[in-house]
């Protein structure tokens, strides 16, 4: 390189040193102590394991409870809820009248600016045995349950969805508008019915959002952490312990850095999965 | 005979839509009726109710320099700082990947891609392991340089794509007349990308404000923790009883952020932000 373009590059500097040091550093440091015994407790020195920690994790019963409820979270949450419900959301908006368009989006959207932690309260509450879904549940004559207790990671994945929904509302609204007017009504005229339009018509000219919204609800969903934390803290046991809190407990309850990592590991590779995925959806866009 | 048949079906379909927007509207209204209803009842509840009279009580026990001004005042320090380091290193990284071509640009880019969507909860415990090695644990200027780092992926991101909407040609005059790069970015780009910066910067402030588990793990002494986490203690030790005053603190602490959003939606209009952002 000679001198023009190495000063044309210094400004990236503090950003590359940032990144190197705080992002790429613990990446790198991470997949080192996957394969150590490295204890919280005290003790100086750890020794290189192998791919014990991850014999350990695929022999651990609560590991692949966590497996299995992550992906239930997933699913629920993220592919089911947020996405079909944000599609319809937007697809709803473009034939409302305007005040409830407004409305429902005001509301929609204060669920997913407000911080974590309060969405965790809110839906603690409103989950909890005294809160309000089951007052609405009394008043309508249906059996009521303590939903935290019986179907927690349920009650999370519902609670993923009330503070998810707006993102995918916004990706389809943006993704609906580009569609050209001349199409859907043409295709009005020719007496193709709603559900036709959308099967037909919509869906395949918005695929590659419907790509890009559901890989990013689902990297999102993975990294949950704090909201799933207010409600349940995983449990009661681990009834709605996903990977993140389990990595956090066997890290911090159980001081065993080593395996908690080896854990974060793997969910660091199925979000690298998941992030190649998006970018080839990205390329074939741009 | 067609065309009124056609309205007909147009208005009928618009007051179906207007039922279902207001049902989704009245379920996801519920938990945001009861935080706003428990602030000014005196004796909040679990469930949604209309108070036993309005009062500001809940305000006046939590307005104290423990429970609200302290954290908050942290929060604002750890990501306004955070904020700072990370539009400032992304406006400089962006400017020569959108200004200068070199072999350089897409590799960089490409991974700058791949690191926003990487979970960062997945790094939480070996940055803990390591900011205990490097003596940076429970510190606010480490926790501000994590920050920024995490959240600088999207930021250059961000950046560069607005950068690129500012036309070359406004700059080359500035380049005859031997302005430097920093001058001409200084002088001439982010102010003509005004909008951009702000998205950028509002944007980087709210995922901080909101989020949690960085400072959960990386900070120890309750005097240093921001309102994301303090907020999360109270909620443990008095929360469970004082349910007006839990209310009444969530209120004060979701404020600036509904704000910001609200700032920056109006001054963009909707979703564009956002749509951008996605679109890549």
């Amino acid at each position: 390189m000679n001198r023009r373009s190495l000063a044309r590059a210094l400004p990236v500097t503090p950003a590359l040193v940032l990144l190197l040091l705080f992002l790429a550093g613990p990446i790198a440091y991470c997949a080192y102590i996957a394969f150590t015994d490295l204890q919280l407790t005290g003790q100086a020195e750890s020794s290189f394991v192998g791919f014990e920690n991850f014999r350990t994790a695929f022999q651990d019963e609560e590991f692949l409870n966590a497996v299995w409820l992550t992906l239930v979270f997933t699913v629920v949450s993220s592919l089911i809820g947020q996405n079909t419900l944000g599609l319809a959301l937007a697809a709803l908006m473009q034939r409302a009248s305007k005040p409830v368009r407004t409305l429902t989006g005001g509301i929609v959207i204060t669920a997913w600016v407000l911080p974590e932690v309060v969405a965790g309260f809110l839906l603690y509450a409103f989950f909890r045995k005294e809160g309000t879904l089951n007052a609405l549940l009394d008043l309508l004559h249906l059996p009521s349950q303590n939903w935290l207790f019986t179907l927690p990671i349920l009650a999370v994945s519902f609670a993923n969805v009330w503070r998810g929904t707006a993102f995918s509302m916004l990706v389809y609204t943006a993704a609906l508008g580009e569609i050209p007017k001349e199409i859907t009504e043409a295709a009005e005229v020719d007496g193709a019915g709603g559900w036709r339009r959308m099967w037909h018509i919509t869906l395949p000219m918005i695929r590659r959002s419907i790509g890009t919204n559901l890989m990013l609800n689902t990297l999102q969903t993975l990294s949950v952490f704090g909201l799933i934390w207010v409600m349940t803290r995983g449990g009661p046991g681990d009834k709605s312990q996903t990977l993140p809190l389990f990595m956090y407990e066997q890290a911090f309850q159980n001081s065993m850095i080593g395996y908690g990592t080896a854990v974060a590991l793997l969910l660091l590779l199925v979000g690298s999965v998941f992030s190649v995925v998006y970018m080839r959806l990205l390329r074939t866009e741009v | 005979m067609a065309a009124t048949h056609l309205a007909d079906r147009r208005r009928n379909r618009r007051l179906a839509a207007d039922a279902g927007l207001l049902a989704v509207a009245a379920a996801f209204v519920l938990p945001l009726a009861w935080v706003v209803l428990s602030a000014l009842d005196p004796h909040a509840d679990l469930r949604v109710k209309a108070p036993d009279g309005i009062t500001l009580e809940n305000f006046d026990a939590i307005l104290t320099s423990d429970i609200t001004f302290t954290p908050l005042l942290n929060s604002l320090i750890l990501c306004g700082g955070a904020t700072l380091l990370t539009v400032v290193c992304a406006a400089l990284a962006a400017y020569p990947l959108s200004r200068f071509s070199s072999r350089l640009n897409r590799p960089f880019l490409l991974s700058i891609l791949f690191a926003t969507s990487l979970p960062i909860t997945a790094i939480m415990v070996p940055v803990y392991a390591l900011f205990v090695q490097v003596d940076l644990i429970d510190t606010l200027q480490g926790t501000i340089l994590f920050f920024a780092a995490s959240q600088l992926p999207f930021a250059i991101w961000l950046m560069k794509n607005f950068m690129d909407g500012v036309p070359k040609e406004l700059e080359e005059a500035a380049w005859t007349d031997g302005a430097g790069s920093l001058q001409s970015l200084t002088r001439i780009v982010l102010p003509l990308m005004g909008p951009g910066v702000a998205v950028v910067t509002v944007f980087s402030f709210v995922m901080m404000w909101g989020n949690f588990f960085v400072p959960f793990m990386l900070l120890l002494t309750p005097d240093q923790m921001p309102a994301s986490v303090s907020i999360n203690e109270f909620f443990g030790n008095r929360g469970m009883v004082a349910y007006g005053q839990l209310a009444a603190f969530s209120i004060v602490y979701s404020t600036p952020v509904i704000l910001l959003y609200v700032l920056i939606a109006r001054r963009l209009g909707g979703g564009f932000a956002l749509g951008g952002a996605v679109k890549g």
